[in-house]
């Protein structure tokens, strides 16, 4: 049941695995999921049809922000993993994702929201470092 | 009313609602006058009905249902027994297997008395008969629910210091039991939101809201997809917030509202919505303070009350019978009850040794951690509840129960 799982989630979301749901449900549980993982700035989604696919990132587009090189890329980098392992280019993808998710551990260059200070093109930079 | 769609009978009822429909454009239907600014239904005062009290101890309906429930019972009629509380237990059966006369029954010892205790009633998905919980609270009119989640400390959670009120709209919305398939494989379900509930929920919550001291009141929607339908319901909130301004109104989408809540709940006070997002809310507000184990629920109509467990859910089988249970959520929600029977110090003190078993003693069951049985927490808190008592200088007189 949808109340179930919503109490459930907030207090093991590691019970689950993959959820289908209809798309009232699918709006709200997917924005919960997203807030526990730390927001929407870092989830990347899909939308797969039956003859095209469109992988895109669901935050917001942040005018304020925009052409400082203060944003986050890491919600359209890892919509773009999505994309390829949707064309089936799995090892590339999973390069780009361990790259990404090392950056972020390593907790040294990362963007405001995240609490750091670099820019945008630094922790872009540092992660094709990390690909190298 | 709409040519493309046989529409059942029992619709005409709600001819006053706008449809919430988004691809044809939507029909203006009977605009209904009687319901203006000054909403004289909503605002009824709702404090002055005598409850059935015969001999100094008042007789409340308890619905025990099934799963989990009638263990529960038990164990808050003991405590009942033993702290001396003058009330006597009506019971009323009620399962999902029930019959249509035992409902009315129920309906009936609930309406008698005015006030009830209820367990949890299990709704099969296979059989169509529409749920027995949502008929009850729609035949009585029990329009608002309420849940109280605070923090208890001692409960490992990710988040401290929670303490939101979720109000919601408990007898329209998606819970009209309207669905029809003219088509075969494609099923319509008609939401359905009227002004006159609307208004008279947010009246509910703006007013708890003042007499609670509390400051913000969050309207939860999705009207930018149901743009008639949640927005009838935002268009009550703010005008209803105009009769308060002392108190801030707030809206939030519901996808927006359920990730705030799980990052930073801390910014939530009051929260009021209709019926299918009060669900999802409800759940999310009990798992943050610890699970459905904790948090109390109230069900309020004009002169009904009904407490019960705040998120609703018949347990599974493997949790009857096996004295794992939480009790919690059962015994605050009798204290509540004893609450609003004026007998606030028995309540004071059930509710505060509750809270002391799990905080200060660290007894506490399995689903927040423990590895106290269900008896043995109840135990607890009816030992802490008498020496509280005694402390207190409450004497515990039994006046002798009318026990049928």
């Amino acid at each position: 049941y949808l109340d179930t799982v919503c109490l459930n989630m907030v207090n093991d979301p590691t019970q689950f695995d993959v959820l289908v749901m209809p798309n009232l449900y699918g709006d709200i549980l997917s924005d919960l999921c997203a807030g526990l993982i730390g927001g929407l700035g870092v989830t990347p989604s899909g939308n797969i049809g039956t003859k095209s696919a469109i992988f895109e990132s669901v935050h917001g587009s942040a005018p304020d922000i925009a052409g400082q090189d203060k944003a986050n890329p890491t919600a359209l980098l890892l919509s773009a993993v999505m994309m390829l392992r949707h064309m089936k280019f799995f090892d590339k993808a999973a390069l780009i994702e361990k790259a990404v998710f090392s950056v972020i551990a390593e907790n040294k260059i990362l963007t405001g929201d995240l609490g750091g200070t670099s820019k945008c093109s630094e922790y872009t930079d540092e992660i094709c470092r990390k690909l190298n | 009313m709409a040519w493309y769609l046989k529409l059942p009978t029992v619709v005409g009822r709600h001819m006053m609602c706008r449809r919430s429909f988004s691809i044809i454009p939507p029909v203006e239907l009977l605009k209904h006058n009687g319901m203006g600014k000054n909403n004289s239904i909503a605002k009824k005062n709702y404090s002055t009905i005598p409850f059935s009290c015969y001999g100094g101890r008042h007789v409340v309906t308890v619905i025990p249902g099934e799963g989990i429930g009638p263990e529960m019972i038990d164990h808050v009629e003991r405590i009942f027994d033993q702290l001396g509380i003058p009330v006597d237990f009506e019971h009323t059966e009620l399962t999902g297997n029930s019959t249509e006369e035992q409902f009315e029954l129920a309906v009936k010892a609930v309406r008698r008395n005015r006030i009830a205790l209820k367990g949890n009633i299990a709704t099969r998905i296979d059989d169509y008969k529409p749920s027995y919980n949502v008929r009850l609270r729609q035949k009585l009119n029990m329009f608002a629910n309420i849940i109280h989640a605070k923090s208890i400390p001692g409960v490992i959670c990710r988040h401290s210091g929670i303490d939101i009120i979720v109000i919601r709209e408990n007898t329209e919305g998606e819970y009209s039991l309207l669905e029809h398939e003219n088509v075969p494989g494609v099923v319509e379900s008609l939401k359905v939101i009227t002004r006159e509930k609307s208004l008279q929920i947010a009246h509910f919550a703006f007013q708890y809201a003042k007499n609670n001291g509390r400051r913000k009141v969050t309207a939860v929607h999705k009207a930018n997809i149901m743009k008639l339908g949640d927005g009838l319901f935002l268009e009550c909130c703010d005008e209803v917030a105009q009769d308060y301004p002392e108190i801030e109104l707030d809206k939030m989408i519901v996808d927006n509202t359920a990730m705030q809540l799980v990052s930073k709940p801390e910014q939530f006070d009051v929260m009021v919505m209709p019926n299918l997002y009060g669900n999802v809310i409800n759940n999310i507000v009990a798992g943050l303070v610890g699970g459905a184990g904790l948090v109390p629920g109230v069900n309020i109509g004009r002169d009904i009350a009904m407490y019960e467990v705040g998120t609703r859910g018949a347990a599974s089988d493997d949790v009857t019978g096996v004295d794992q249970s939480n009790p919690t959520a059962f015994i605050l929600a009798s204290a509540l009850l004893v609450k609003h029977l004026g007998l606030t110090h028995y309540s004071d003190i059930l509710t505060m040794s509750t809270k002391s078993v799990i905080s200060d003693r660290g007894i506490y069951t399995r689903d927040i951690g423990g590895e106290a049985t269900t008896h043995e927490m109840v135990d607890a808190i009816l030992n802490l509840s008498l020496d509280n008592m005694e402390k207190h200088h409450l004497n515990s007189i039994k006046f002798k129960s009318i026990k049928q």
